[in-house]
């Protein structure tokens, strides 16, 4: 029964899977930071909050009768607009300071938004239900599945490949990236491209957002549900590097599918394993797996 | 005495005995806990409410003696509650700290208190140290233990059949601890741990835990760890068909608002220990209706009782002493007298400074056996006084002569 | 972060700098020593330890460019090495500070190496993912005692003459050390090598062009900061008699940016005026729970949008002087 390194094979299948899913949010998270960096030049700090906005906003909606499947497509628009408003106000007025401003104002706003909810909502977190269609699960002989988790790795490659697609493959992604190049050049063509910015930018935080709601049934809704994620998928950013969204993609999953294997072979290096890719990786390839040097 | 004014000593005078021994004519209460965090529903605001009754049962005004209730957010953090802790006692002349929880902190909080002489009745916090190797003679801990929870989980579990265990241990001291002492308790009494696995803290996933557990094949699964961690694991297990798969879990430090929290339906069939629940006799009944009506519905939780009985006893010493400047000697008053009130009963402080009660086994009950909102729980095993807590020799306290 | 600090850089006319500083320095010192009779001491000694973590930290933004969102490493961590060598080896307070201090610089040269290899953001995001690495050893390693700390710290006595667990005595130990350390980081600013460090904050092509080994500048600015923030951590460990979590976890490194961004960037009294007001500000509004984190995150957004000179900066600009 025990073959390898003391753990069963059909154990590691299943483990393999898991890390699999919590790659979806971590692929999912570093996307959405990847399209904004890609575009606004900022690194957004208030990604975690609104990931953690988008949960809540699901928990608002189910006290409307509005249940998990809708919001699966409201919360992210919801919580996108905030970003949209929240980009008219205030990241605007920085573009043309140095990219670290960014940084502080986001951060700024992580914590107005974390403590406005703590403070609304105290931190021991709000129960959100399965919905009935996804409960229960599977045997697969090596786990039992729960059919939930299966559709967050279903859905998260959906969109993120989705996002892949509709940024490497079509016209509009053309002009994105084209706008990221050379903006000036691109407005000539007479393309809006504050108003591309601005929905880029609401795209990313809604990317966000539906993390956070495909998060609310299996984790708790909770205040500062994002504050410490935030951390690891800069990580991840870090590893991966901000030179392709196929880059945020893989490295997501990836790093995912090696945290899970930690979790058999050494439980207790879980949370710094992906700190410790970063720094090795740093020191072998500064630009990042994917990242194009400087 | 110092700043004592004539007027107050007059209302005093006229009011019955003198109670003119309080430092600053005022005896300051000051209930510190965490007040937003994850342990804000089972003592936060509550405990408060909680010390408030407790000061108006005992009839403070009519017997002439001035209380005041301060109370401070410590968010779980040792550095910030010591800051707190020392401000009350060297400024705000707070005379006696309660509650507290998060063992960090009331560590801490235990070792300023000594300092300064002042008084500190411990409801919230779990460790056993505090009547061990940190036992201070300023210090009583009141309402429960990581031994006792340990004891009385472990035991009845390994009596009634679960004899394989596997632990989900959060991996910081007081997982270690919490593991350590049932995992003792366990073997002591026939039963064998088969497996452990350390999982990060605070961590959001157990997915990965959990199959490593139902990979075990051990009848129970331990839930070394409190909080956040432990209605998280409790859900996902109810994901991962750990119950339905024959397993059951054992919560190690399970209150009844993470019952609230987690609804019956994911909770129910948990087995657990605590010191007091709300519903089993018309004094509680009438307890946690009052308390209710004041805490927006929540009810009271083993934490709140224990800071209710605490601040009884300790104006009840007061009371015989007239003086609150002495915190030792407060203490010394509070373990020379028996304790008695409507929540607790009759009791006793221990010389380590334990303060003794039965505890009782608790199981969750079925969603189809709930009759009224809050109907969470049914005994399933009463623990009496000696046997609840650890016993003095093992506890290596100092202050324990002989 | 050339924008905020384009006041005119006149260099200094003697060793002890302008008038303008001169009198600011008297004015701080003058404040230390009057403060104690209406303010806490302790809340004193708080904030100068801040004080300090943040002139520390604005040695790297304000000089050399470089937002570190990492910090709270080396001040969390130098407290534990001070901590565990008060109380467990029995070290007297001075070889415990120092031992803190050292673990810093250490600290300070691995994690520095490692993410000089990036700029800008990506530099502040490695910073950040190395620190919470650090945050979950200390977490896990048995000698902080995890959620515990370190607890129950003994002051002891400095150089066998001055008791420190008299409150006065070691308000005047933090006051002649945070000065010593300020005159210090002072000192760093306007020598030759200050002078580099700001060089490669304008243009760090044209240092490199100009035959400087821009990463071993800024290597070594990195230690220096380090150092000083162990300094700053080591203090807190004593003053508290406590090293914990608090000090090692992101919300720290969050709070040092604060103060050091309120205060005025790359100005040399901003970081300290910013840390009393920050400091000041969670102490009298402790009471109000959430709020004040969510004022913490107001200020932050305040500042980066209309105050990006700071407090201090502002004042300077406005009187035409340097502070």
């Amino acid at each position: 029964m025990f073959e390898l390194l003391g753990i069963p094979p059909q154990a590691l299948f299943g483990q393999l899977l898991l890390g699999l899913i919590n790659g979806s949010f971590y692929a999912l998270l570093s996307l959405g930071l990847a399209v904004i960096f890609g575009m606004l030049n900022i690194i957004n700090f208030a990604h975690g909050a609104q990931y953690m906005m988008g949960a809540f906003t699901a928990f608002f909606l189910l006290q409307f009768g509005i249940g998990y499947w809708p919001a699966l497509i409201i919360a992210p628009i919801i919580v996108g607009i905030t970003g949209i408003v929240i980009e008219r106000l205030f990241l605007q007025r920085l573009y043309q300071l140095d990219h670290l401003y960014g940084l502080l104002l986001t951060f700024g706003l992580a914590l107005i938004i974390q403590g406005l909810f703590r403070h609304q909502y105290g931190s021991s977190g709000l129960p959100y239900s399965m919905p009935a269609q996804l409960s229960g699960g599977h045997n697969l002989g090596f786990m039992f599945l729960p059919n939930y988790r299966g559709w967050v790795v279903v859905l998260s490659l959906i969109v993120c490949f989705g996002t892949w697609f509709v940024i490497e493959k079509t016209k509009l992604g053309a002009y994105l990236r084209a706008a990221t190049e050379n903006p000036t050049l691109v407005r000539a063509f007479g393309i809006n491209v504050p108003r591309m910015i601005t929905l880029t930018y609401g795209f990313g935080v809604g990317l966000a957002a539906l993390a956070g709601v495909m998060a609310a049934p299996i984790y708790a809704v909770n205040p500062l549900m994002g504050a410490d994620l935030i951390i690891v998928v800069f990580a991840v950013v870090v590893i991966g590097g901000m030179g392709s969204i196929m880059g945020a993609i893989v490295t997501g999953f990836g790093l995912g599918v090696i945290e899970g294997l930690t979790k058999v072979f050494f439980p207790e290096a879980s949370n710094t394993v992906i700190f410790v890719i970063m720094a090795i990786v740093l020191l072998l390839r500064p630009a990042g797996l994917f990242g194009r040097a400087n | 005495m110092k700043r004592l004014s004539t007027i107050a000593f007059v209302a005093a005078l006229a009011a019955g005995p003198a109670y003119a021994q309080f430092s600053d004519g005022v005896v300051k209460i000051g209930v510190m806990n965490d007040m937003a965090g994850t342990y804000a529903d089972l003592a936060g605001p509550g405990s408060v409410i909680a010390a408030r009754m407790a000061v108006e049962d005992f009839g403070a005004e009519k017997k002439g003696m001035k209380v005041e209730i301060v109370s401070a957010d410590h968010q779980n953090k040792p550095d910030v509650g010591s800051n707190v802790v020392r401000t009350w006692f060297d400024v705000d002349k707070v005379d006696v700290v309660v509650d507290v929880p998060t063992s960090s902190v009331a560590l801490a909080v235990n070792e300023i208190a000594r300092e300064k002489n002042k008084v500190f009745l411990i409801s919230g916090a779990a460790s056993s140290d505090l009547t061990g190797a940190k036992c201070s003679p300023n210090s009583v801990h009141w309402t429960y233990d990581t031994w006792s929870l340990a004891n009385g989980t472990g035991n009845a579990i390994v009596k009634t059949g679960g004899d394989t265990w596997f632990f989900l241990t959060a991996d910081y001291a007081f997982g270690h601890a919490l593991e350590r002492d049932t995992a003792a308790v366990v073997e002591k009494n026939g039963g064998k741990v088969v497996g452990r696995v350390r999982h990060p803290f605070p961590a959001t996933d157990f997915s990965s835990f959990l199959l490593q557990a139902q990979a075990s094949k051990a009848k129970i699964i331990g839930l070394a760890n409190a909080g956040a961690d432990t209605t998280n694991a409790i859900k996902q297990a109810a994901e991962f068909g750990v119950v339905a798969g024959g397993q059951n879990l054992a919560g190690l430090l399970v209150f009844l608002t993470d019952v609230h929290g987690l609804g019956l339906k994911t909770a129910q069939g948990l087995i657990f220990t605590e010191a007091w629940y709300w519903d089993m006799n018309d004094a509680n009944r009438a307890f946690a209706k009052k308390f209710a009506a004041a805490n927006k519905g929540i009810h009271p939780s083993m934490v709140h009782a224990g800071v209710y009985s605490s601040v009884i006893h300790y104006l009840k010493a007061l009371e015989a002493l007239k003086s609150d400047a002495d915190g030792t000697k407060v203490v010394a008053q509070m373990k020379k007298m028996p304790t008695d009130d409507k929540l607790f009963g009759k009791g006793s402080i221990r010389q380590d400074g334990r303060k003794l009660h039965p505890m009782y086994l608790f199981e969750v009950k079925k969603p189809s056996e709930s009759k009224y909102p809050w109907d969470y729980y049914k005994v399933r095993a009463t623990i009496p006084a000696d046997q609840a807590f650890r016993p003095m020799s093992e506890g290596k306290c100092p202050l324990v002569k002989g | 972060m050339a924008q905020i600090t384009e006041q005119a850089d006149i260099r200094p006319l003697n060793g002890f700098g302008l008038w303008s500083e001169q009198i600011a320095f008297m004015a701080l010192v003058a404040f230390l020593i009057v403060a104690p009779t209406f303010i806490y001491p302790v809340l004193l000694m708080k904030a100068l330890c801040f004080a300090l973590f943040a002139c520390a930290f604005n040695l790297l933004i304000g000089y050399v460019g470089l937002l570190s969102f990492g910090h709270a490493l080396f001040f969390g961590w130098s407290a534990y090495a001070c901590a565990h060598a008060a109380k467990v080896w029995g070290f007297p307070p001075e070889l415990a500070i120092l031992t803190g201090t050292a673990t810093a610089a250490v600290l300070g040269l691995v994690a520095g190496s490692i993410a000089i290899r990036r700029q800008g953001i990506y530099f502040a995001m490695i910073t950040l993912a190395l620190a919470q690495m650090m945050f979950f050893f200390a977490l896990q390693a048995p000698f902080t005692g995890g959620e515990d700390g370190i607890q129950a710290v003994p002051r002891g006595v400095l150089f066998g003459l001055f008791d420190l667990s008299d409150q006065m005595t070691i308000y005047v130990f933090v006051v002649v050390l945070f000065l010593a350390c300020f005159l210090l980081i002072y000192r760093i600013i306007y020598s030759p090598f200050g002078e580099v460090l700001k060089a490669i904050r304008e243009n760090e092509q044209r240092a490199i062009s100009l035959g400087y080994k821009t990463d071993r500048y800024k290597l070594m600015a990195f230690v220096l900061s380090a150092t000083l923030a162990g300094v700053a951590g080591s203090t807190k460990a004593l003053v508290f008699q406590l090293a914990s979590l608090t000090d090692v976890h992101w919300t720290m490194s969050g709070e040092v940016v604060l103060m050091t961004l309120l205060g005025g960037l790359g100005t040399v009294f901003g970081p300290a005026v910013g840390a009393f007001i920050i400091v000041a500000m969670q102490n009298y509004l402790a009471g109000f729970g959430q709020w004040v984190t969510i004022i913490q995150g107001a200020i932050f957004v305040v500042c980066v949008l209309l105050f990006r000179r700071g407090i201090v900066g502002v004042i300077a600009h406005a009187l035409r002087i340097r502070l």
